[in-house]
């Protein structure tokens, strides 16, 4: 087990490693002259490459990654080239935004996609038919699209919950409730389109199996067997599956929070990025990915924990 | 292998409904767009900003947005750049995924380490930041950003195609072509690509609906495309401003983008069904669980010796027929009215050659009969109860109580996921009512029962970590877990090594003698009938051709199937190898 989280952890930081220094790459070979734009175009030469020797642009590319690294390291992730913030503050105050409404999104969706998959899964007919179209929709429909058409309709036309804004659940709890309500459900409805999918094929697939009919053949009801046996059988493949939605997820955030105006990392990289800020593109690409390999690692666990014979490995 | 010639399964895509619907708006949406310019030639941007908001009029089907333009140009413009800049981005993703996907598939190896680390780097950006932050350096260049986001598609396509030539790599006809001396080019050109090429156009399908989707999504955020240039995602944006007081401007666009994505997917849907399924796959998915047949119980009626029999108290079956859901609904009979008996403390044989219906037959006994089959006829009395058409309910008091059964394979009858000692006390707490702690003490009673030497162990241990014959003991001891009656054993012994066959069937014996159990036994092997039946019921194509004592039917066959059974045993050369030990999956 230890083994396993070590060669996880080598791997991710060796993963961060690269896509950190690629980004830096990326951005460095960007024809972008920040210090012009920072100063106007009245700006003298001198004043120019002055304000570059400042922001350390005249350095060699090589030496200016390793201080970045240096001090991202140490949590230190600059200041914003435009703003003069501290990025890791920024973010610090933006990330609860998103992780709530990610999580709200993950909790939803597992919910969500478990029952419609089960219910479509072992009652076949008319179920299976609802979830199927259901998955169609969700996939066809671009997740924008759909976010939009809940705006009006919940928002504009209903009126059952604020089309724009956000309250933190710190302040306030059914005011959260009530500002991150239609954010998730618009975040949810592609991801359970999906995953409700896995779920019905993989509980088809665990409903037929030898043992399952030996465990009704022991009495047991076809209930209690579906809920322990079934279930779990099915959970390692979806959570696969969510797993992998979680990097569209983000991805989806970035939009929703867009339409939503809510404050958070997706917001951020939509305003903040248009202008070849360095630091903070950085800094959210470094978050973003940080989350994924996060999320993968509690993917692999959790599967580890329901399937003894992943535990090996 | 060969992927079927693409004309034929073109008029299949159009012959469904579905495919020839989506195919159509299809075409007609790219039809309006490509002719824009003769529909629309003034431009999308005349505007005149004293017609802003106004509905339709003569010549403007769709009225005008909030500055004064015509929506129709608009929509035709706009589109023009959607589905250009998301073919762009599907073309880049098509020339780099399906080239790479296809060696690294086909050489392995390096190759493909590299190419699947590189991809699953891709697969872990999240593809909106990185395209916000591609904008950022590379600026609002949409062609710069379509690139982008065609590498990050790519990898669906790599996948797809790594998967396809990986398969092929091994098929015969590869091997002759390689042996016969093609060049690896010409190979990867001439057969491997030719069966990727169905399974690319669907994911191709699919994809453009995602382009379309992402580029809409960059045009909404105010990204891909310049101000002036209109597409679907921009008019979006500009109606969401106008949201409350003109929310009709978001229908046309909406509907646009969304009727494009959904046709995409369902053309994707009906090629993959037109392209990917043989005739027997499409009817099995279409086979449903036949609706719920009451069936009444039809005792004994007709002639025959059997049948006019005294029943027997424990099991007693007469005329069971058994039934499979067919393609179009039809009904295929597998057992054709079924007569045993099976009295307290005796083993009956049920022997016959495999597809002979013993299987059906013995899970007929349970009621648990494979999805989309179902008794249809007969009556099966269990300790004098009517099981057939009988509830789930009913079911259920009988099973583990009365009746107990033991699988055939060991291996896929254990959840892989629980302990074996929760596995089996499972039922115990269900059926017997035990507590926790009587039930884990009463499991270890039971693995003491079927000789097993450490039952402490075993009940901590997961199935992946028994062997196949430790195994078959555990499914023994479930089976017999609930104290039963009648004992219903489907080929217990094939699936395992010749030296644990004869220990199952001593622990077999040595339980029925004791507990003095009803067995049915369903076997092949006529050396296990020798061993352990009283009497033998023969099976073949689904009927009884003859019952009786055991050793009457061994020495003095009286049908030729029988006959021929024991003959090809005799004759020391069968025609099918009746011990064919399988390898167990893993030996603790």
């Amino acid at each position: 087990m230890l083994a396993f989280l070590a060669r996880r952890l080598a791997a991710a930081v060796l993963l961060l490693f690269v896509i950190s220094f690629l980004s830096f790459l990326l951005l460095s070979l960007a024809q972008v002259d920040v210090a012009r734009q920072l100063l106007g175009l009245q700006a003298s030469a001198s004043a120019v490459a002055h304000e570059n020797a400042a922001l350390g642009l005249d350095r060699p590319l090589l030496a200016r990654y390793a201080d970045w690294l240096g001090s991202a390291v140490r949590g230190n992730l600059g200041t914003s080239w435009f703003t003069g913030q501290d990025v890791a503050q920024t973010i610090g105050q933006r990330l609860p935004v998103t992780l709530s409404l990610v999580l709200a999104t993950t909790v939803v969706t597992a919910i969500a996609s478990l029952a419609l998959g089960l219910w479509a899964g072992t009652r076949r007919g008319v179920a299976d038919r609802i979830v199927q179209i259901l998955g169609v929709a969700g996939y066809a429909l671009p997740g924008f699209l759909v976010t939009l058409l809940i705006v009006v309709v919940f928002g504009v036309d209903l009126k059952w919950f604020p089309a724009t804004g956000y309250i933190p659940i710190t302040r306030s709890f059914t005011g959260w409730l009530s500002t991150i309500t239609l954010p998730t459900l618009a975040l949810s409805l592609g991801a359970v389109a999906g995953l409700s999918q896995q779920v019905r094929s993989a509980v088809a697939a665990v409903a037929a199996q030898d043992y399952v009919r030996t465990l009704r053949a022991r009495g047991l009801s076809g209930r209690s067997v579906v809920l322990k046996h079934v279930l779990r059988g099915a959970c390692a493949p979806a959570l696969t599956v969510l797993g992998l939605q979680f990097v569209g997820l983000l991805g989806g955030a970035v939009v929703v929070e867009d339409i939503f105006a809510l404050p958070g990392i997706g917001a951020m990289t939509v305003a903040d990025t248009s202008d070849g800020d360095v630091p903070v593109i950085m800094a959210l690409v470094m978050v973003s990915v940080i989350g994924v390999v996060l999320i993968n690692l509690a993917v692999d666990l959790l599967i580890g924990l329901l399937n003894p014979k992943a535990r090996l490995t | 292998m060969r992927a079927p010639s693409p004309r034929s399964p073109l008029r299949a895509v159009l012959r469904n409904p579905l495919g020839a619907g989506s195919a159509a708006v299809l075409l007609l949406v790219l039809a309006a767009v490509l002719l824009a310019p003769v529909l629309r030639p003034g431009g999308a941007q005349s505007s005149n900003i004293l017609d802003a908001y106004d509905g339709a009029a003569a010549g403007h089907p769709f009225g005008f947005d909030g500055a004064g333009r015509d929506e129709l140009a608009m929509l035709l413009y706009g589109g023009r750049a959607t589905l250009g800049e998301a073919g762009l981005a599907l073309l880049i993703a098509l020339i780099l995924g399906l080239p790479l996907g296809l060696c690294a598939g086909y050489f392995a190896g390096r190759f493909d380490a590299v190419g699947s680390w590189a991809v699953n780097l891709v697969m872990a950006l999240p593809g909106m930041v990185v395209l916000l932050a591609a904008r950022a350096v590379l600026g609002p260049t949409t062609v710069v950003l379509m690139v982008v986001l065609g590498v990050l598609i790519a990898p669906s396509f790599f996948r797809l195609a790594r998967g396809v030539a990986a398969d092929l790599r091994g098929e015969l006809f590869i091997d002759a072509a390689r042996v016969a001396g093609l060049p690896a080019w010409r190979i990867l050109t001439r057969h491997v690509l030719v069966a990727v090429r169905a399974p690319v156009l669907i994911q191709a399908s699919l994809v453009a609906g995602v382009a379309i989707g992402m580029q809409a999504a960059l045009g909404f955020l105010g990204i891909s495309t310049g101000v002036s240039a209109p597409s679907w995602g921009g008019m979006l944006s500009d109606a969401y401003t106008s949201i409350y007081t003109h929310p009709i401007l978001m229908l046309w666009p909406g509907l646009a983008l969304g009727l494009t994505t959904a046709a995409l997917l369902l053309l994707a849907v009906a090629l993959r069904d037109a392209l990917e399924d043989r005739p027997g796959q499409a009817s099995a998915r279409r086979t449903r669980r036949p609706e719920p047949v009451r069936v009444v119980p039809t005792p004994a009626a007709a002639a025959g010796p059997a049948r006019a029999a005294a029943r027997s108290p424990l099991l007693s079956i007469r005329g069971l027929t058994v039934a499979y859901a067919g393609p179009q609904g039809a009904e295929r009979e597998v057992v054709h009215g079924v007569d045993l008996d099976v009295r307290p403390g005796e083993v009956l044989g049920l022997v016959g050659e495999s597809g002979s219906g013993k299987t059906q037959t013995a899970l007929s006994v349970l009621g648990l009969l494979p999805l989309g089959g179902r008794i249809t006829g007969g009556s099966v009395l269990i300790d004098g109860a009517e099981t057939v058409g009988a509830d789930e309910r009913a079911l259920r008091r009988l099973r583990g109580g009365v009746v107990g059964y033991v699988p055939q394979e060991p291996m896929s009858n254990l959840d892989p996921c629980f302990t074996i000692g929760s596995q089996l006390a499972e039922p115990l707490r269900a059926v017997l009512g035990l507590g926790r702690r009587e039930a884990a003490a009463r499991v270890l009673d039971l693995l003491r029962a079927v000789e097993i030497a450490d039952p402490a162990r075993v009940a901590r241990s997961y199935p992946h970590e028994i062997s196949g014959g430790m195994a078959q003991r555990v499914l023994i001891a479930g089976a017999v877990s609930c104290e039963p009656r009648l004992l219903v054993a489907d080929e217990p012994t094939t699936a395992l090594d010749v030296s644990v066959q004869a220990e199952i069937l001593d622990l077999l014996r040595r339980l029925q003698q004791d507990q003095n159990l009803g067995l049915l036994l369903v076997t092949h092997n006529l050396g296990v009938v020798a061993d352990l039946c009283d009497r033998v019921a023969v099976m073949r194509a689904g009927a009884i051709v003859e019952t009786g004592e055991a050793r009457q039917i061994l020495h003095a066959p009286e049908h030729e199937h029988t006959r021929a059974l024991l003959d090809a045993v005799l004759d020391d050369a069968p025609v099918r190898a009746p011990w064919q030990a399988r390898p167990t999956r893993s030996v603790a």
